[in-house]
């Protein structure tokens, strides 16, 4: 088990360095360098030449990689090319606000989803069932910028209960971002309830179906109880992927979600980034992201091996 | 044909089906059937509410909003629909080979897919678009690239589950070569699944084609397109509320129709979709 563990863990650490040698890679490929965009039409000769040695674009590729990853495994990550602020700082206060978005998401998402799962799951093709599969599939596949939009229409313009948009600076103090982060979790909290709602429906069916279930129900244990207290915890084996694929979702940042609601996340800075050319911070963005998305596949990896003790004697998933 | 009937007899194969037969017809069809030019600016028409002249209405330049609706899918469909096929194709062979040849390549190979997998869709996207533009022969390579990964893996999956089994060993013993073992035993065996995962990459590209436009990186104006028109009537919907209904009312019915239509596919081969996680 401990081996296990050890070798999925030095794996996860090779996905990340790999991660951030392709985005380094293609950074590094691609024409124009971080001097060429900021300093734009005065990118020629000294002006040009004095920004590169100063961010020490001069050089060796393999040099400035070797430098900025021992640099990252220390938490020092540089400065942005375009604000010359330290990226840390930068990064930290777009990093708590979409722990702020994903974290009210989840809080709301994840007892919904278990709740409707098991109910739409005992009752199978019943109202509550049908309407739900229908509404889920709408709310998995519509786009979230179609959703926001209607959504705005009714609750903002129409009711106006919420406001439509997010006026929050990036280091804002968290008290600034209600009421209008109700609107942007209710969107992608339908996404993320039409997903887990559908495993745990389909484990719940599998599992009430099953013999131990059947073994309880004769033993005349009453039904509220095999449900929440048999049923439920191995119904959500399945669901503890899907969950951490979600988590992952939310922290990579909900690019299309922080634009319609001006949000200041993490996705938002990656739009921002790319486009300003910004390119010491699509760096260090992706390689947070990277290793948050692995780290998450990680912990459900191992999640899933401590609860169902029979994947621990195969090699896994590989 | 077998798969088709069975995915006809489900009313939701049925409407999904119908839903993107009448969405290719309209993209094929809308160029000649249009009322209006999509692009004339009439500034006398400006925000029309639906009615005679106009049937959806006009929007902040007074364009013909059905036309536009009408017309606004073609680039979407165009490049998804070339894209997917490609994207199926490379990532189901890659992913068969390399579950076929296993050991050092395998492992080697799959670690660099998790580690484009775990970099995210949008900064993949956009380093390629704000460098070369976001035109038809730059979208369609890359949507056709980044979203043949995921096959890999699937494609990969499919083939490890069939590969011990004893046909496959027959063919080895045969004598038969390892493209002969790709194309005849193990492709047919991992077809369905590549086709349901094809189904279900047309509508995330669709999603992530429309998601570009509407942040204003992928299609171009005053061509109309569904992401770009939803983005621009956002600031209108006030006042005019239309200018983004039928755009809105369009995109969904086409991403929905690919849903139901792919849930169909995978009923009628017998595969399970339950697991999904939001993309």
């Amino acid at each position: 088990m401990l081996r296990l563990v050890i070798n999925r863990l030095l794996l996860g650490a090779i996905t990340v360095a790999l991660a951030s040698a392709i985005i380094f890679g293609a950074v590094e490929a691609l024409p124009g360098d971080a001097c060429v965009a900021v300093l734009q039409r005065d990118a020629v000769g000294q002006r040009l030449e004095n920004c590169r040695r100063e961010l020490g674009l001069d050089r060796p590729a393999l040099t400035r990689y070797a430098h900025w990853a021992a640099g990252a495994l220390r938490g020092d990550l540089g400065v942005s090319a375009g604000s010359g602020k330290p990226i840390a700082t930068l990064l930290g206060e777009r990093l708590r606000n979409t722990l702020l978005l994903a974290g009210c998401t989840l809080a709301v998402g994840i007892p919904l989803a278990l709740l409707l799962g098991v109910l739409t799951g005992l009752r199978r093709d019943g109202l509550l069932d049908v309407v739900l599969s229908t509404g889920g599939i709408l709310a998995m596949t519509v786009p979230e910028f179609v959703s926001a939009t209607v959504l705005i229409f009714v609750f903002s313009i129409g009711l106006g209960w919420v406001p439509g948009i997010v006026l929050a600076a990036p280091g804002a103090p968290i008290g600034d971002f209600f009421p209008g982060i109700v609107l942007p979790v209710a969107v992608l909290t339908m996404v993320m309830t039409a997903h887990i709602l559908r495993t745990v429906r389909s484990s719940i069916i599998e599992v009430m179906a099953s013999d131990f279930v059947r073994m309880a129900t004769l033993k005349g244990v009453r039904r509220a109880r095999i449900v929440w207290r048999h049923a439920l915890p191995s119904a959500l084996l399945p669901a503890v992927n899907v969950i951490a694929l979600t988590i992952a979702w939310l922290l990579g940042g909900v690019v299309v979600v922080e634009k319609v609601f001006n949000y200041p996340g993490l996705g938002r800075f990656m739009i921002d980034s790319i486009t300003e050319r910004d390119l010491p911070v699509v760096q260090a963005l992706a390689l947070l992201v990277a290793s948050v998305y692995v780290t998450i596949n990680l912990a459900a990896d191992l999640l899933t091996l401590a609860l169902d003790p029979r994947l621990r004697t195969h090699r896994g998933r590989g | 044909m077998a798969v088709l009937a069975r995915m006809l007899a489900r009313p939701s194969g049925a409407i999904g089906l119908g839903l993107v037969a009448l969405h290719l017809l309209a993209a094929v069809l809308s160029p000649w059937i249009t009322p209006y030019d999509p692009t004339v600016i009439d500034a006398a028409l400006m925000f029309a509410p639906p009615g005679a002249g106009h049937w959806l209405g006009t929007d902040q330049l007074g364009r013909d909003i059905l036309t536009r609706t009408l017309l606004g899918g073609r680039e979407a469909i165009l490049v998804t629909l070339v894209a997917t096929p490609i994207s199926v194709a490379w990532g189901g062979l890659a992913g068969i080979h390399l579950g076929l040849a296993g050991g050092r390549l395998d492992d080697v190979l799959m670690r660099v897919v998790d580690a484009v997998l775990a970099l995210p869709w949008i900064l993949k996207m956009l380093l390629i678009i704000v460098t070369f533009g976001a035109g038809v022969n730059v979208l369609i390579p890359t949507l056709a690239f980044f979203y043949g990964v995921p096959v890999i893996r699937v494609a990969r999956a499919a083939t490890q589950g069939v590969v011990a089994r004893d046909f496959i060993a027959a063919a080895r013993a045969r004598g038969h070569s390892r493209v002969a073992i790709v194309w005849h035993e193990l492709l047919p065996n991992v077809l369905d699944a590549l086709m349901v995962e094809g189904a279900m990459r047309w509508s995330w590209m669709l999603l992530a084609f429309s998601s570009l436009s509407f942040l204003g990186f992928g299609v171009a104006p005053p061509t109309p397109d569904w992401g770009l028109m939803i983005a621009d009537s956002r600031s209108f919907m006030a006042i005019a509320p239309w200018a983004a209904l039928a755009p809105v009312a369009a995109l969904s019915t086409l991403i929905i129709g690919i849903n139901f239509a792919a849930d169909a596919l995978a009923k009628a081969v017998g595969l399970d979709r339950a697991q999904s996680a939001p993309h």
